[in-house]
């Protein structure tokens, strides 16, 4: 029985069959269980374990190395403050420390309400627009005290909930089209086409730009 | 164009030139030309991954010379290298300051102190001073993580050997790094704790107090340690251990890197049970498994008590000569015995008592003639056998460093696995082909095998068949590992599959792994009706097996038995017999232990145990090695010997075998068989009998790598850094001469499916009831509960869930049993554990199976 | 001043808000690219990228032709597109995934085909969310229009491309350890040699791995020529570069210049870049190629924005990021907080780089906020030197990676540069512009 939900575990079955080797999917499916929990848990855990043929033990060492991945519950929010070179620079540490107290919460740690967990990051790699602020990996451009808590107050009130999931949801864009061809015939294709470039390299044909092999219609628009 | 294959290339190191294999790590061939270079966590037996950067060493190359990891790097001819410059010095130092820095230097307190390569690097190398004024790491400290083993974060130095040894050696991963850059730990999932049965490897090989073992903890320091080397006989592989104790307490077992056996690990059943030789002393209860025999016994009005040597031994002839003939006299057991006893035994029973009704085996092994015929292989030869066969049980949980061996060579070197599966096993997931063999359908399987004839209704596929055999081919370069898959199949099918194989494969070798400490040396000395001391066969002898002695034990004709061991209980399938033998018996019980067989026991007679005693014991392969005593044994326990020839005296005969040494003497004038020069040349790594082997000369000894064992004061070993001449095991063979083709086997049929039963396959367990595990406190609460495995899809079919009561319909009545489902288990078979008892304490075990027939069909029904 | 003769190439779609859609795409000769190179047998593709000598974008700057024709011999199995931008001020990869993700998904099929390849993973950093909602939209509406799938645009070539998201691990852009992530493990650094994943990569088979905007350029080769390409820039510096000019500027922003033509002065201080330092102040100094570099004096602003250039002189152009600090700036607490970074960022692998960066960031953190002594300078250059001996540039190492030698980086060029200030800190007790 799976402890995703049903939408969830098709979405997992999708991702695993992307990869040559199960395993690969490890880090998209524990995104997938920390969308699903909003962190992750031990069933979570388990059951990436069971879909990429391993131990328990092994994914949760593996997602331990990343930061993104919560083994403990968060709130709905994780907000996080860089405070890495650029944003030191333009008042990230400031900023941090005014989001401490007006979420009411301790860097590290989950407010009262369960609603945010503060965190400080490093270099979110928006830094023209320092000090950088993410909401669950959604970059909210504010940058100064005020802003930042007018930002709080929308999120309380539920006017960025279109912008800003809750915690644990990545990607909302559902991958759509796919190879469609069986894996020998792609093999056998490229043997062929290397096949056919080895040939063409041991004849010492020069290889000039624009040497045209016309493998294509002309366009028709 | 021709390539010149190069065997050989030189390098230079520090200015000497060195010869060196292609491929050969910088480390080593530095170390063979005297530069012995820092590490810690590079370990021969696994692969490098160059973490602790601790082995850097100048390399020239065309960018002038750069710092590269020694354990990393592979020789490449003309390579120069420099290991002593003072660009080397300064960055090994401060690799080690690096490795101080966080490290709580808690060593007065620590059970590594005195042997840590942490401490003893820094006494060599370290400043005295730090630098260091943070205020260091903290974590917890120490926390449990399995029943075995405590972790200590603080001294972890992140080396990764615990976590490659459970992933890339024992392919448990319970343990693995957790966190990242300095907050990085060794952390197992709280759902499923370190309870690997190899963990104790880990322990072993941690360079730092990080992993120590619950049974050890503050048992001892290391500079009270004494210690020998010896061969661990709680399973058949044999593995060489160093033995240490703290005056006459045993307090620790380590592995050995022995080359052709174990390379250097155990599984935790070998290494902890030592405080079930010692530790219980306070018990004196005789049927419980917890008492160690100090003295002798006789049952005088119902209870047993203690009397003097004398007295038992005159007690013991009178129910030997009151049995009337010597036919009426039998002997079972003796895989417990070294070979010197089993011999001693042997002549006992068969030239003074003139009985031939003596067998070691418990109707749980195999034909012993069959056995002796069969073209043998080493494990050695098994794990470098690009195919190997297994018709075996789950080999992790019967023998479980032979299936480390195996597994390397699947998982490192991608060797070929077919797998005859009757049950899940801890192989299945490496092996290239896995045919699916119920009970009754082995020597059908083995046949299609030969011939390329699938029997109906198999699950075999035509397919896989073909592609097996093709990869078997005449079974040249193969080796046949076999054994009891499934203690509910009749003996007799096995053996029959056993000889299809040998006759249709005629390339092929046998490993064949029976189970039971040194069974293979008691058969080897003639404990088995039909065999002979020296491997030697008498095809027409007749005398009764076990499970024919214990039938006429019951009919009253064998009316005094030996019962040599303590394990005979948890071994003959068949309870419910072997309690009514023994009741109706006179039983002589030869033991170092207590445990249940003895409330049937007239007169007990006390053993010594391993670790104890002196000898020679023969492994599953054949390799005869010494094993040698480290502590006394308590009160007057005698040895094997010792008991047997005093025993005759007794009778009015003199076998002549006063001493061990003596005794292995007469073995090896009379047989060839290898045990005085084993014994006397402390041929560490043995002889293999019936094989010529090339013998390979012990490596040094890394402290390093096997911290804990030289830097104790060594007895016959660490001192071996040479060759050690080894006899030519060639010359001193016996062997005898039949082939398996000759061997005539009892054939047996089958009864037929019956469409609404399930067949049983009744597997070992590591951790069983056995008198080893009860009688360790360390080990005996770690046997697992007895539940029947199904494959989902019958659990469906039964309508039942996982987890829930089923009730069984067995030959022995009808009882209640949980059940669980595994998708390798067979459809239409169900699992069941042999050795571990219900929750009431009951062997339901042994009342489902059906002992008149071959194979026990079971009804299964939702209670 | 130059600085804006140059074509933009990868930033061309900069003033359309809906940039990263295939309709603009289409609209401003989207997929031309593509197409043409279908036409062309894949090696002169490949010649073609290789006459660009368009050098790698990702930090290494090795050159992109010559890692694929190293391959040739072989055939490569994956190519990998490094996605994850962690190094700290360096946001010109954010930049092209969010606002023009089909000129990757353009450039990572033209890759393909040149290489042969058929599937294709595009790794980006986990953090950026909309970047990843952008790439997969991206990707779907190129399957839909043909140019990725079965039979490319009605060419024999097929090809698959897979979004792979980080999960935040600066390590990870390491590309070795970047296949770790990819395999599903920690991402741990491999050991070399193997030196390139071109020899053995994904799963053990040979692997390109390139960066997001080495691959952006690709479209733009294939339409104008490598001839083209190679005509802009100097010497090995070819084409046109993203610069991500952060810290005391008045417009920090991501900027595309033809390289070598212009210099970090006009790069900080023209008014259509940069902008300049705030009123009133003076420069101080200026990381030029991402925190893991060597940083540069107010001395060597005329410096050329080449990668030679730059090398020669002790530092490299790194990943693009220039980090500028002004006077009013400490450059303790800067240096502080980038061995911070390094310090959570370590893989934790090799002794030297785990201890070695939380000791240096704890005596940083001493020095900064009260605590420091004198001797902690040498003590600072010594633990810098045995992790990278010598504090040399390129540097020697005593670890697998180079992310442990980036650490002394830093600590190395501040106390070098800025001496007095840390006994300033010292004699104050702490940070005096506090
Ligand atoms: C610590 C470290 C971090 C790196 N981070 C990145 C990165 O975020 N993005 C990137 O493209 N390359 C990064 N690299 C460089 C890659 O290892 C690799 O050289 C590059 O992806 C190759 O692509 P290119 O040849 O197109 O530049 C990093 C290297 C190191 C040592
Ligand atoms: S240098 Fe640092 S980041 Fe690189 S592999 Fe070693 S520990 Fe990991
Ligand atoms: S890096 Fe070579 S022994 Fe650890």
């Amino acid at each position: 029985m799976s402890h995703f939900r049903s939408d969830i575990r098709q979405r997992a079955e999708e991702l695993i069959a992307l990869y040559p080797r199960k395993r690969s999917a490890m880090l998209p499916l524990l995104h997938l269980a920390q969308e699903n929990d909003g962190y992750l848990s031990e069933e979570g855990i388990a059951e990436v374990a069971t879909l990429t043929d391993t131990t328990a033990a092994d994914v949760r060492g593996t997602a331990s190395f990343y930061d993104m991945f919560h083994l403990e519950p968060v709130g709905t929010y994780v907000v996080g403050v860089c405070t890495n070179i650029a944003c030191l620079l333009a008042g990230g540490e400031e900023l941090l420390e005014h989001a401490s107290a007006t979420l009411g919460c301790a860097v590290g740690s989950t407010s009262d309400d369960g609603l945010f967990t503060l965190e400080e990051t490093e270099c979110l790699a928006d830094c023209n627009l320092a000090p950088c602020v993410q909401v669950n990996h959604r970059y909210v451009r504010t940058t100064t005290p005020d802003a930042f808590d007018a930002m709080v107050r929308d999120l309380r009130d539920g006017r960025l909930d279109h912008e800003v999931p809750r915690h644990g949801t990545l990607i909302r864009v559902k991958r759509q089209g796919g190879l469609r061809v069986a894996k020998e015939d792609l093999a056998r294709e490229r043997a062929s086409a290397l096949a056919a470039r080895t040939a063409r390299a041991e004849t010492a044909a020069p290889v000039v730009a624009q040497a045209g092999a016309p493998a294509v219609p002309p366009e028709t628009k | 164009m021709t390539e010149v294959i190069r065997t050989k290339v030189t390098i230079t190191v520090d200015g000497r030139s060195v010869e060196a294999s292609p491929g050969e790590l910088l480390i080593e061939a530095a170390e063979r030309a005297g530069s012995y270079v820092p590490r810690f966590c590079y370990h021969p037996r696994m692969e490098a991954v160059g973490m602790c950067r601790m082995c850097l060493v100048e390399v020239d190359g065309p960018r002038g010379a750069t710092l590269q990891p020694a354990c990393y790097l592979k020789v490449s001819d003309g390579m120069s290298v420099t290991t002593d410059s003072e660009k080397v010095k300064k960055a090994q130092d401060g690799v080690l300051e690096f490795l101080l820095a966080n490290h709580p230097l808690d060593c007065p307190v620590c059970d590594k102190g005195g042997e840590c390569p942490l401490q003893d690097q820094t006494l060599a190398h370290g400043s005295g001073e730090t630098r260091f004024v943070e205020e260091k790491r903290h974590f917890v400290k120490p926390v449990s993580i399995g029943e075995l083993v405590l972790l200590d974060r603080e001294r972890c130095i992140q080396c990764a050997r615990c976590t490659r040894f459970a992933a890339d050696v024992a392919g448990d991963v319970e343990i693995a790094f957790a966190g990242r850059g300095d907050l990085i730990e060794v952390a197992t999932s709280p759902s499923a704790p370190f309870d690997s049965v190899f963990s104790g490897n880990t322990v072993q090989i941690c360079p730092v107090g990080a992993l120590t073992a619950k049974p050890y903890r503050f048992s001892a320091r290391p500079w009270d340690l004494e210690q020998v080397e010896s061969t661990c006989t709680t399973c058949a592989v044999g593995c060489r251990v160093a033995v240490q104790s703290s005056g006459n307490r045993l307090t620790r077992v380590l592995g050995v890197d022995s080359e052709p056996v174990n390379h250097g690990w155990l599984c935790d059943k070998g290494r902890f049970t030592l405080d079930s030789i010692d530790a219980n002393e306070a018990s004196s209860d005789p049927l419980s498994a917890a008492t160690r025999l100090t003295e002798p016994l006789v049952r005088v009005e119902g209870e047993l008590r203690p009397v003097s040597w004398g007295v038992a031994l005159t007690a013991a002839v009178q129910l030997l000569r009151d049995a009337g003939d010597a036919d009426a006299v039998g002997a079972m057991g003796g895989a417990s015995l070294t070979n010197e006893g089993a011999y001693a035994w042997e002549r006992f029973l068969r030239t003074v008592v003139g009985t031939e009704n003596i067998d070691a085996q418990f109707g749980d092994g195999l034909d012993p003639v069959l056995l002796q015929s069969l073209p043998l292989a080493t494990i050695d030869d098994a794990a470098n056998a690009p195919v190997v066969l297994t018709m075996t049980g789950d080999l992790r949980e019967e023998l479980p460093v032979l299936f480390l061996r195996l597994r390397e060579s699947f998982v490192r070197h991608h060797r070929t696995l077919v797998e005859l599966s009757s049950a899940p096993s801890a192989l299945h997931s490496l092996a290239a082909h896995s045919l699916s063999v119920r009970p009754g359908e082995t020597p059908a399987i083995a046949r299609a095998l030969v011939s390329g004839n699938l029997p109906v209704g198999t699950l075999v596929a035509e397919t896989e068949l073909h592609d097996v055999r093709g990869a078997l081919g005449d079974g040249t370069g193969v080796v046949i590992v076999v054994g009891r898959a499934n203690l509910a199949e009749d003996q007799r099918l096995v053996d029959e599959a056993i000889q299809v194989l040998a006759q249709g494969l005629p390339g092929a070798r046998f490993l064949v792994v029976l189970r039971r400490s040194n069974v293979r040396g008691a058969l080897d000395m003639g404990l088995s009706p039909r065999l002979r001391p020296g491997r030697g066969v008498e095809p027409s002898a007749s005398g009764r097996d076990t499970t024919a002695q214990l039938a006429a034990m019951v009919a009253g004709t064998q009316r005094a038995t030996v019962v040599l061991g303590g394990c005979l209980l948890g071994n003959v399938v068949n309870q419910d017999l072997a309690c009514s033998a023994l009741e109706t018996s006179s039983v002589i019980a030869v033991t170092g232990h207590g445990g249940p067989s003895l409330a049937y026991a007239d007169v007990v007679l006390p053993a010594q145990v391993q670790y104890e005693r002196t000898g020679t014991v023969t492994n599953l392969e054949g390799r005869v090695t010494a094993v040698a005593p480290k502590i006394g044994a308590p009160g007057s326990a005698w040895s094997d010997v010792a008991i047997a020839s005093e025993l005759a005296l007794t009778w009015g005969q003199d076998l002549g075998l006063d001493s061990i040494e003596l005794c292995a003497k007469v073995i090896e004038d009379t047989t060839g068989y290898a045990a005085l020069s084993v014994l006397q040349d402390q041929a560490f790594d043995g002889v293999v009998m019936g094989l010529s082997v090339t013998p390979v000369a012990r490596h040094a000894m890394d402290p390093m790598a096997f911290p804990g064992i030289r830097s104790t004061r060594t007895v016959g070993l660490g001192e071996s850094t040479g060759a050690t001449s080894l006899l030519d095991a060639g010359t001193t063979t016996t062997t005898t001469g039949s082939t398996p083709t000759d061997v005539a086997l009892a054939r047996v049929d089958v009864p037929l499916a019956d469409a609404y039963a399930f067949r049983l396959v009744l597997v070992r367990r590591l951790y069983d009831r056995g008198v080893a595990m009860q009688g360790s406190p360390a080990l005996s609460g770690l046997v697992g509960a007895t539940r029947l495995l199904v494959h989902p899809s019958d659990l469906d079919r039964l309508g039942l869930a996982s987890g829930a009561r089923v009730l069984v319909r067995a030959p022995g009545g009808d009882f209640g049993i949980d059940i669980d489902t595994d998708e390798t288990v067979l459809r239409g078979t169900c699992v069941a554990p042999w050795g571990t008892l219900d929750a009431n304490g009951d062997n339901v075990v042994a009342m489902m199976v059906d002992p008149s027939s071959p194979v026990t069909q079971l009804r299964l029904e939702t209670p | 001043m130059s600085v804006l003769n140059a074509p933009p190439i990868v930033s061309s779609r900069r003033d359309y808000v809906d940039s990263f859609t295939l309709a603009r795409y289409l609209d401003t000769g989207g997929y031309s690219a593509l197409r043409k190179a279908l036409t062309m047998y894949p090696e002169v593709v490949a010649a073609e990228v290789d006459a660009a000598s368009l050098l790698g974008r990702g930090g290494a700057g090795f050159p992109a032709g010559r890692k694929w024709s190293m391959l040739r011999r072989s055939a490569i199995s994956y190519l990998v597109v490094n996605g994850d931008e962690s190094e700290p001020a360096t946001f010109k990869d954010h930049y092209l995934v969010e606002r023009d993700p089909h000129q990757l998904v353009e450039g990572v099929v033209i890759a393909a085909y040149a290489l042969q390849v058929s599937q294709v993973f595009i790794f980006l950093r986990g953090e950026f969310a909309l970047g990843l909602e952008r790439v997969q939209q991206a990707l779907n509406e190129a399957y839909a229009h043909g140019a990725i799938g079965s039979k490319i645009f009605g060419s024999d070539f097929s090809i698959d491309v897979v979004l792979h998201p980080g999960a935040g691990a600066y390590i990870c852009g390491e590309e070795t350890s970047l296949l770790e992530a990819l395999e599903g493990k920690r991402g741990f650094p491999r050991i070399k040699p193997p030196f390139f994943p071109a020899v053995t990569g994904l799963y053990g088979e040979p692997t390109v791995v390139n960066n997001v905007e080495t691959m952006s350029n690709l479209p733009w080769i294939i339409n104008h020529g490598g001839a083209a390409f190679a005509a802009l820039g100097a010497g090995r510096s070819t084409g046109t570069r993203l610069f991500a000019l952060a810290g005391d500027v008045q417009n920090p922003n991501v900027f595309e210049l033809e390289m070598v033509k212009n210099t970090f002065r006009d790069l900080i201080f023209d008014p259509a870049l940069g902008g300049g330092l705030t009123p009133g102040r003076t420069l101080k100094a200026f990381i030029p190629g991402g925190v893991s570099a060597p940083w540069f004096g107010p001395d060597l602003l005329d410096t050329p924005l080449g990668q030679d250039e730059v090398g020669n002189l002790g530092s490299m152009l790194g990943s693009g990021s220039v980090v500028v600090l002004d006077d009013a700036s400490c450059v303790v607490r800067a240096t502080w907080r980038i061995t911070k970074f390094f310090s959570r960022e370590s893989c934790g692998q090799c002794t030297p780089c785990r201890e070695g960066s939380g000791w240096i960031e704890r005596i940083m953190y001493r020095l900064e906020h009260g605590g420091g002594r004198l001797e902690d300078l040498d003590l600072l250059l010594d633990l810098c030197d045995n992790i990278a001996p010598g504090l040399t540039w390129p540097p020697q190492q005593t670890t697998i990676c180079v992310l442990g030698p980036s650490i002394p980086s830093s600590v190395h060029s501040a106390i070098s540069m800025f001496r007095d200030d840390f006994v300033a800190h010292v004699n104050h007790g702490g940070c005096p512009h506090d």
